[in-house]
């Protein structure tokens, strides 16, 4: 199946953090992060374990509140207007969020349901992940990289202007590899923006129009990856 | 984000206007509990036992009063979402509790002399024990969830059930003694205790105010401190040797 | 912006979803009756064997089964959302998150139901309960006691499953909310089952229908502020 994106993309950011922090207990993991992506843009996000990629991901998501700053997303505040920011947003996180005891089909017929899809797109996902021929198996069975396959035939059934993916790539095999490379880079082409979670060496590089890296809980570089390689510039955000 | 901060020369003057109102609410509560036992005779009963009644029953108004609170502030955060309303409501809940645990207790040494036995299952104590138990979830969600947003938003949802629910106890279980045709509660109020009571009643309403607004006030100062120490934290980039959570 | 027909889509593809999950886990439901059954017998030792008392005892004892063997099945219920992390899914599908309350409120009560079918013919076995030629007005009673617990149980069992000490916050929080449904059910029960002599049983099915009204409307409205990350 082919990418849908949703109609008119919006001349709004994709995203635009000021100033976002968040706290777990009493220690703080993002101190006022500020992050600007256009529409279409492919971002990386690069950051040592536990600098706070996954949770500015998940409050782009409206997963989590801001203790402090604001976040908008396609031009709606997180906080304020969450719902409008999970209709234009496709989430694909660490835990695969899938129902065990459910099929693979059953699982994906589930999301068209909640996503007022059609049910033939539950299929046409199934198959352009590949994971066609094991519709029928409970997702008890599956292996992560299965799982993360399915989560990503989820993706496809959502019609997203921002992808918000955390460490896509992690569990996939090769075919898996370039399954979520030819996705992306639809989806760049579709006009979809995307904030993408690596690793350093991870195969994705190629597709993206700028990486950036958090340290101390900011935004403490960006690089272009597209532009000539100069050095990173190091932009207190 | 709500800014909840009381400056220093604000606060001190809440905490004096405050303190000179729990003066008064106490003395007042003190002359009219000297007068009521003064100036109401013997009742041809219970003797001076009644005498209690100049506690409990102010103390069950409260208890009915205080819920109320708790509905009209737990509703506005619902609404509003300030942070404001979800520590009043709070407050509002713990002094209810106190006042129910006194309505009880003082409900059960009122039974034992007159009835012989510490509980009756009377309809309005045991209304009361359930408003208790209503508080006591109430509370036991605000000291089980961390997240301060979430809290608010899970006890305000809970607080209001919760308030919706006490006049439907109140029917459900004052419908079940009638059938079972028990002795009905004590104290139906002769004219003498009247100006007793209600003197007492407004005592108890001052009381309450100003144990709430303590309560609240100090919930404010909590918050701010809360505030400052995130604002510190936040400006100090240059910290390296705190340690970050999982993700 | 959703309508009513895709709300309805969602509500029912949630129920749908948590109840194959129950039929297809095996252990759920059957534990969960296992349990109610148990209780049911252990009252029986606690207040027999003499014939008249366990049969006056037949009502409470029934409802005080399915209310507490309905704590687990409540909690069961948001259980099958936070083991694969669904829950956060769930909640990011755009839509209404009532549609959410409803499909979880219908698979709730279809498994309600289907227990307390079970637990009161064990029950009226157990107890030597005689039943009355009028007991459709008692299936309508048990009908509207059911809503009640569901709806409160459903309600309350978003927030518990999700907190610490879950066991403990779902009873603590949904115990006293159920006095009036558990005074009602069981009072009426016992005046249908006596021959409804002073017509109680509809003054009672009355205030249970007005429990059910207020409270459905109360959690709806209440439940996303409820159900929200």
């Amino acid at each position: 199946m082919s990418i849908v994106s949703s109609p008119s993309p919006s001349m709004m950011p994709a995203i635009d953090a000021t100033g976002v922090a968040r706290r777990f207990g009493a220690s703080w993991v993002l101190r006022g992060l500020t992050l600007r992506v256009e529409p279409g843009e492919v971002v990386g996000l690069l950051g040592a374990n536990g600098s706070g990629k996954s949770t500015l991901l998940r409050i782009l998501a409206t997963l989590l509140r801001p203790h402090a700053g604001s976040a908008r997303v396609c031009g709606h505040d997180v906080v304020v207007a969450p719902g409008r920011v999970r209709e234009s947003v496709g989430y694909l996180g660490h835990a695969p969020g899938l129902y065990d005891d459910l099929t693979a089909r059953e699982n994906l017929t589930f999301a068209a349901a909640m996503l007022d899809r059609d049910e033939h797109d539950a299929d046409r996902a199934l198959e352009r992940v590949g994971l066609l021929d094991v519709g029928a198996r409970p997702v008890r069975g599956f292996s992560s990289g299965m799982q993360r396959r399915l989560a990503i035939a989820r993706l496809l059934l959502v019609r997203p202007r921002l992808l918000l993916l955390d460490e896509p790539y992690s569990n996939l095999d090769a075919s898996g590899v370039s399954l979520m490379n030819s996705l992306i880079a639809e989806w760049a082409s579709a006009g979809v923006a995307a904030l993408v979670v690596l690793h350093e060496d991870t195969p994705a590089a190629g597709l993206l129009d700028r990486t950036v890296s958090i340290e101390n809980g900011r935004i403490e570089s960006t690089r272009r990856s597209r532009v000539e390689p100069a050095s990173p510039m190091a932009v207190r955000a | 984000m709500n800014q909840v901060a009381l400056s220093a020369p604000v606060a001190a003057k809440r905490v004096d206007r405050t303190l000179w109102f729990g003066w008064f609410a106490f003395a007042f509560l003190i002359a009219s509990q000297a007068i009521a036992i003064a100036i109401s005779p013997p009742d041809r009963d219970m003797g001076d036992l009644q005498k209690i009644m100049y506690v409990h029953v102010p103390s069950a108004w409260m208890t009915m009063l205080a819920p109320l609170t708790v509905l009209v502030f737990a509703l506005r955060y619902l609404v509003r979402g300030r942070e404001e309303d979800d520590l009043l409501a709070a407050a509002a809940a713990e002094v209810a509790v106190a006042f129910a645990g006194l309505t009880l207790v003082l409900g059960m040494i009122w039974a034992r002399p007159t009835w012989g036995v510490w509980w009756t299952w009377d309809a309005r104590l045991t209304s009361t024990l359930v408003l208790f138990m209503i508080l006591v979830g109430y509370l036991a969600v605000r000291a089980l969830v961390d997240e301060r947003e979430r809290r608010a938003r899970w006890s305000a949802a809970v607080g209001v059930l919760g308030a919706i629910n006490v006049p439907i106890v109140y029917m459900s279980v004052r419908w079940w003694r009638t059938i079972h045709q028990i002795q009905s509660s004590p104290a139906t109020v002769d004219p003498a205790y009247v100006i007793g009571l209600r003197l007492n009643a407004f005592a108890f309403l001052f009381v309450m105010i100003y144990c709430i607004r303590r309560r609240y006030d100090a919930a404010l100062i909590e918050r701010s401190a809360e505030r400052a120490s995130e604002a510190a934290a936040l400006g100090d980039a240059s910290v390296t040797g705190e340690s970050l959570n999982g993700r | 912006m959703s309508t009513w027909r895709h709300e309805w889509r969602r509500a029912r593809a949630i129920a749908w979803k948590d109840l194959t999950a129950e039929r297809r886990s095996k252990a759920g439901f059957n534990a969960v009756v296992a349990l109610a059954v148990t209780i049911l017998v252990m009252f029986g030792f606690a207040l027999g064997p003499d014939a008249q008392v366990i049969r006056d005892a037949a009502p409470g004892a029934i409802w005080l089964a399915v209310l507490f063997a309905g704590v687990l099945a409540f909690n069961r219920s948001y259980q099958v959302e936070l083991d694969g992390s669904a829950l956060e899914q769930l909640i990011l599908y755009p839509g209404g998150r009532r549609s959410i309350f409803a499909g979880k409120l219908l698979a709730n009560f279809a498994f309600v139901a289907l227990m307390l079918a079970i637990v009161i013919t064990v029950g009226i076995v157990l107890f030597q309960v005689r039943l009355p030629p009028n007991w459709p007005a008692l299936l309508v009673i048990v009908l509207l006691g059911a809503i009640g617990l569901v709806t409160l149980g459903t309600f309350y069992a978003a927030m518990a499953s999700r907190s610490r000490a879950r066991e403990v916050l779902l009873p603590l929080l949904l115990f006293p909310m159920l006095v009036p449904v558990l005074l009602a059910a069981v009072e009426a029960t016992k005046a249908l089952l006596g021959g409804n002599l002073m017509g109680d049983a509809s003054a009672w099915g009355r205030l249970l229908a007005a429990f059910d009204v207020v409270f459905l409307a109360a959690a709806f409205l209440a439940f996303e502020s409820v159900i929200e990350v």
